[in-house]
C-alpha cells in the first residue's frame, strides 16, 4: 500500500513538470537591457509593444530601464568608452555615440526595407565614410518651432503675425503682448544649442567645413547671436533662461510656457504630447511655423534613435526586435500614440492618425509636419555633423556669458572657436 | 525567599550577563584565531606584526583611494577620449600647460582656459566668505547654546537637523524658497515690495550660496565649538565673576584662548570643505548666472562628463591641481592638530 502511494505520488510530480516545468527550463531565455528616457509617455507605450514582442518571442526578455535624460547624455558615453553598457539605447546623440553603434543590417529581415523608409536617417548613426549601416530606427523626428499663447494675445488685443513672419516681427508682437498683460517671458527659448540653431540656420549659418576645419561662427550665427543678446538687453527674453545657469546646462521653459507665463516659446515637436495633456483647456495654445529669417524659414531636425550598441552580445535578438519595433505597424501605432512627428518615410507620407491627440495638438502636429517639407538640406547637415554637439554646447556656453555680460559678443565668438578647435584635436588624439 | 531572588538572580539576567556572553564570545574568537597569528608572528616577527593589522586598511586604501588617485594623475598626463590608460596617448605636460597659461593670474579672460580660472576666483570667494561667516555663526550659536536658556535641548537639535539632510535636498528647498515664484518672493511681494529675481544676479546668488552652504553644516561646527566650551573649566569663569570681570573681557581673555584649538579645527575644515563645494551650489544655481557660481569641481565635473568629448585628461589635471591645494590644506589641519595634542 505504502509502495504504491509513493510511485503514485512520484508520477504526479513527474506529469506536472513534464507538462509545464521542464519545456520551460528547455527554453533558455536571452535577456535584452534598453536604456530608455521619455519626455511624455513613449515609456508606457514602448513597455506596451514590448509585452506583445515577448509574447510572440518567448526566448527573449527585455527589460526597459527608465532613466533621465541627462544619464542618456553623460552616463551612457561614459559606459560605452568603458566597454559596458545596455543592448538598446533610445540616444539624440548620434553622431557622436556612432562609433559605438553596432550595424544590425546582416540580422534584419528585409535592409531594402530599411533603406527605404529610414535612408536619410541612417546617415546621422553611421560613422563617417560608413554608408551602409543598420544601427537602429528613429523613435521620433523633431523639428524645432515656436508654440505661442494665443489667449494672451487675445486677451492683449495684439495681432498675430502671419505666415512668412519673420524673428523680429514675432519679438516685437511677443513683446507688445507681455507689456500688456504682465507676462514675465515674451519669448522663451530653451537652453540648447540645437534651438539656438533652429533660429542660425534661418539667418544663413552654415557651420561649414574651410580648409578642414570647422567654422563654427560665420555670418549667419554672429546674425543670430546678436539678435538672442539684443533681445536680452531689451527685456524681449528673460535672463532666468539663458543666464540663469552655467556652460552647457539645458533648461527648458515648459513649465513656464504651461503657466501662462511665456507668449511665444521657441521648443519643438516632442513638447506637443505634454502640452496637450497639461495645459488641458487652461488657455489656448498653438503651435506656428518657424519665422524666418535672412536665408530661409527653415527650422532644425533631431529627434531620438533606439540603437543597437556593440557592447550587446546578442545581435540576432537585437536584429530580431527592432525588425519588430521598426516595422510600418508598430512604428505607426508608436507615434500615433505618442503623439510624435514620424521618423519613417512612408508613414510621413501617408499621415498618422493620431486619434489620442486633442484638435489642439493635432493642428501642432500639423504645423510640424509641414515644417519637416521646409527644412533646409543645411539644417540636415548640421544636424548630422559628428561635431555638432560640441558646436551646440559651446555657443550655448558662451552665448550665456554674454547674456549676463561677464563677455562681450566677440570674445564669445572666439572662445566659440577655440572650444570647439580644441575638442575636436582631443578627439582625433589615439594612442 | 522571593526578595532574595529578586535581589539576587535579577541583575544576574542583565546588563552583566550580556556582558558575560560578550566576553565568552570574544574569548572564543581570541582562541581561533590565535594559532594562525602566533604562526604569522614567527613567520615575520613581532615587529612587523603592526603591519599585518593595518593591512585590511591598507588594501581598502590603496583601492578605493590611492589606486584612483594614481589613475588620475595617468589621464592628465595622457590625452584622447579612451577611457583605459592603455588605449590613451601621453602628452606630457598639455594639459598643465592649457591650464595655467595665463596672461595674468587676477584676470581669468586672459587665460587660455578661462573657466577653469573662473571656478578658481568663484571658490576663493565663496571659501573666504563662507569661512568668516561659518566660524561667525558657529561661535554665537555655540556660545548661546552653552548658556542655560529654556528649551535648550529642543533647540541643539533644530540647528544639528540640517546636517542630517542630504546636500541635494537642502539645495532643491532653497531653490523652491528662492525662485521666481518661490515663498521668500511670496513673502516680499504681500508686504508690498517687487520680487527679485535671485538667480539673475551674481551677487544675490553667490550671496544665496554661502547662505545655504552655512545654514546647512552650521550645526555640525556648533557642536564642535560646544564641545570646547563645556571643555573649558567652571572654576576659571567663577574667578573671573569673583573678580568682577565684564562679559566681553571674559570671552576675550578667557573663552577664546581657551577655545582656539577648537577654533582652528573648525576653519580648517571649512576651508578644506569650502575647496570642495559642488553638490550644493550646483543644484541651487547650476553654476549661474553666467559663470558667476561655477566652482572648480563642476569645471572638473562638466570638463569630463557633461561635454560631447569628455576631456578626462584636462579635468584630470585640474583634479591634481586641486588635490595639491587640498593637500597642503590637510598638512596645516595635521600640524594645527598635532599642535594642539602636544
Amino acid at each position: 500500500m505504502k509502495r504504491t502511494a509513493w510511485v503514485a505520488g512520484c508520477a504526479l510530480a513527474l506529469s506536472v513538470l513534464g507538462s509545464a516545468g521542464i519545456p520551460a527550463l528547455a527554453q533558455a531565455q536571452t535577456t535584452l537591457r534598453i536604456m530608455w528616457y521619455s519626455d511624455g509617455n513613449e515609456g508606457e507605450v514602448m513597455n506596451d509593444l514590448l509585452r506583445r514582442f515577448e509574447d510572440k518571442n518567448k526566448d527573449v526578455k527585455i527589460v526597459l530601464d527608465q532613466v533621465p535624460f541627462k544619464a542618456i547624455n553623460e552616463t551612457l558615453p561614459v559606459q560605452l568608452a568603458s566597454g559596458q553598457g545596455p543592448d538598446l539605447a533610445r540616444i539624440t546623440d548620434m553622431g557622436g555615440l556612432a562609433p559605438y553603434l553596432m550595424d544590425v543590417r546582416a540580422h534584419v529581415k528585409d535592409a531594402a526595407y530599411w533603406e527605404q523608409n529610414y535612408g536619410p536617417f541612417l546617415q546621422w548613426m553611421r560613422v563617417p565614410g560608413n554608408t551602409t549601416a543598420i544601427p537602429g530606427y528613429m523613435t521620433q523626428l523633431t523639428v524645432t518651432g515656436p508654440f505661442v499663447n494665443k489667449t494672451l494675445f487675445e486677451q492683449a488685443g495684439v495681432a498675430m503675425p502671419g505666415a512668412n513672419a519673420t524673428w523680429e516681427d514675432w519679438g516685437k508682437a511677443a513683446k507688445a503682448v507681455a507689456d500688456k498683460v504682465q507676462a514675465p517671458f515674451p519669448v522663451a527659448f530653451d537652453r540648447s544649442g540645437h534651438r539656438f540653431f533652429g533660429l542660425a540656420v534661418s539667418q544663413g549659418a552654415q557651420m561649414a567645413e574651410v580648409g578642414g576645419e570647422l567654422k563654427p561662427v560665420d555670418d549667419g550665427f554672429k546674425r543670430a547671436a546678436k539678435l538672442v543678446v539684443d533681445w536680452h538687453k531689451s527685456g524681449v527674453m528673460s535672463k532666468e533662461l539663458w543666464g540663469a545657469v552655467s556652460g552647457t546646462a539645458y533648461r527648458g521653459a515648459n513649465e513656464e510656457f504651461k503657466n501662462a507665463q511665456v507668449v511665444f516659446y521657441e521648443s519643438g515637436s516632442w513638447q506637443t504630447a505634454q502640452f496637450d495633456k497639461t495645459i488641458g483647456d487652461a488657455f489656448d495654445w498653438i503651435a506656428v511655423p518657424t519665422p524666418c529669417g535672412p536665408a530661409n524659414c527653415s527650422s532644425m531636425p533631431g529627434g531620438a534613435a533606439l540603437v543597437a550598441l556593440k557592447t550587446s552580445s546578442h545581435p540576432a535578438e537585437v536584429g530580431r526586435l527592432l525588425d519588430y519595433l521598426a516595422s510600418e505597424e508598430v512604428a505607426s501605432e508608436f507615434y500615433a500614440r505618442t503623439l510624435f512627428v514620424p521618423g519613417h518615410i512612408g508613414l510621413a507620407k501617408k499621415g498618422i492618425a493620431y486619434k489620442s491627440a486633442s484638435p489642439q495638438a493635432a493642428a501642432a502636429l500639423k504645423v510640424f509636419g509641414d515644417a519637416v517639407g521646409k527644412l533646409d538640406p543645411v539644417a540636415y547637415r548640421i544636424q548630422g555633423d559628428p561635431s555638432s554637439r560640441i558646436v551646440f554646447n559651446a555657443a550655448i556656453s558662451r552665448l550665456g556669458q554674454v547674456v549676463v555680460g561677464e563677455t562681450t559678443l566677440d570674445d564669445a565668438y572666439q572662445r566659440i572657436a577655440s572650444d570647439v578647435a580644441q575638442q575636436i584635436a582631443e578627439r582625433k588624439k589615439k594612442q | 525567599m522571593t526578595d532574595t531572588i529578586r535581589s539576587h538572580g535579577a541583575p544576574a539576567r542583565g546588563p552583566s550577563a550580556a556582558a558575560a556572553v560578550t566576553t565568552g564570545s570574544a574569548n572564543a574568537l581570541m582562541r581561533l584565531t590565535d594559532p594562525p597569528m602566533r604562526a604569522v608572528q614567527r613567520l615575520i616577527g613581532a615587529l612587523r606584526m603592526p603591519y599585518v593589522f593595518l593591512l585590511p586598511n591598507l588594501v581598502f586604501f590603496g583601492l578605493f583611494v590611492f589606486l584612483p588617485i594614481g589613475i588620475n594623475i595617468v589621464f592628465s598626463v595622457t590625452g584622447g577620449t579612451a577611457l583605459f590608460p592603455s588605449e590613451r596617448p601621453y602628452v606630457g605636460a598639455e594639459h598643465y600647460a592649457r591650464l595655467l597659461d595665463c596672461g595674468s593670474y587676477l584676470e581669468a579672460a586672459s587665460c587660455r582656459e578661462d573657466l577653469f580660472w573662473r571656478g578658481v576666483g568663484n571658490t576663493l570667494t565663496f571659501t573666504v566668505f563662507q569661512m568668516v561667516a561659518m566660524v561667525l555663526f558657529s561661535l554665537v550659536t555655540a556660545l548661546v547654546l552653552n548658556r542655560p536658556i529654556r528649551g535648550r535641548g529642543f533647540f541643539r537639535a533644530v540647528y544639528f537637523f540640517p546636517v542630517l539632510l542630504s546636500p541635494v535636498v537642502v539645495a532643491l528647498i532653497w531653490k523652491w524658497i528662492l525662485q521666481r515664484d518661490g515663498l521668500l518672493n511670496a513673502v516680499l511681494t504681500t508686504a508690498g515690495g517687487e520680487k527679485i529675481l535671485f538667480f539673475v544676479d551674481p551677487g544675490w546668488a553667490m550671496f544665496w550660496a554661502v547662505f545655504v552652504s552655512v545654514w546647512a553644516h552650521m550645526g555640525f561646527y556648533t557642536l564642535i565649538l560646544l564641545a570646547g566650551l563645556q571643555a573649558i573649566p567652571r572654576d576659571v569663569y567663577e574667578a573671573a565673576e569673583m573678580d568682577g570681570t565684564r562679559p566681553w573681557r571674559v570671552f576675550h581673555r578667557i573663552t577664546l584662548p581657551l577655545l582656539w584649538p577648537n577654533l582652528l579645527v573648525v576653519l580648517v575644515l571649512v576651508l578644506i570643505r569650502s575647496v570642495q563645494v559642488f553638490d550644493e551650489v550646483f543644484v541651487l544655481t547650476g553654476g549661474g548666472p553666467g559663470t558667476a557660481t561655477m566652482m572648480v569641481v563642476q569645471y572638473i565635473y562638466t570638463t569630463a562628463f557633461a561635454n560631447q568629448v569628455q576631456n578626462f585628461g584636462l579635468a584630470g589635471a585640474a583634479s591634481v591641481l586641486l588635490g595639491a591645494v587640498l593637500f597642503v590644506l590637510t598638512l596645516i589641519q595635521l600640524f594645527l592638530t598635532r599642535r594642539r595634542a602636544s
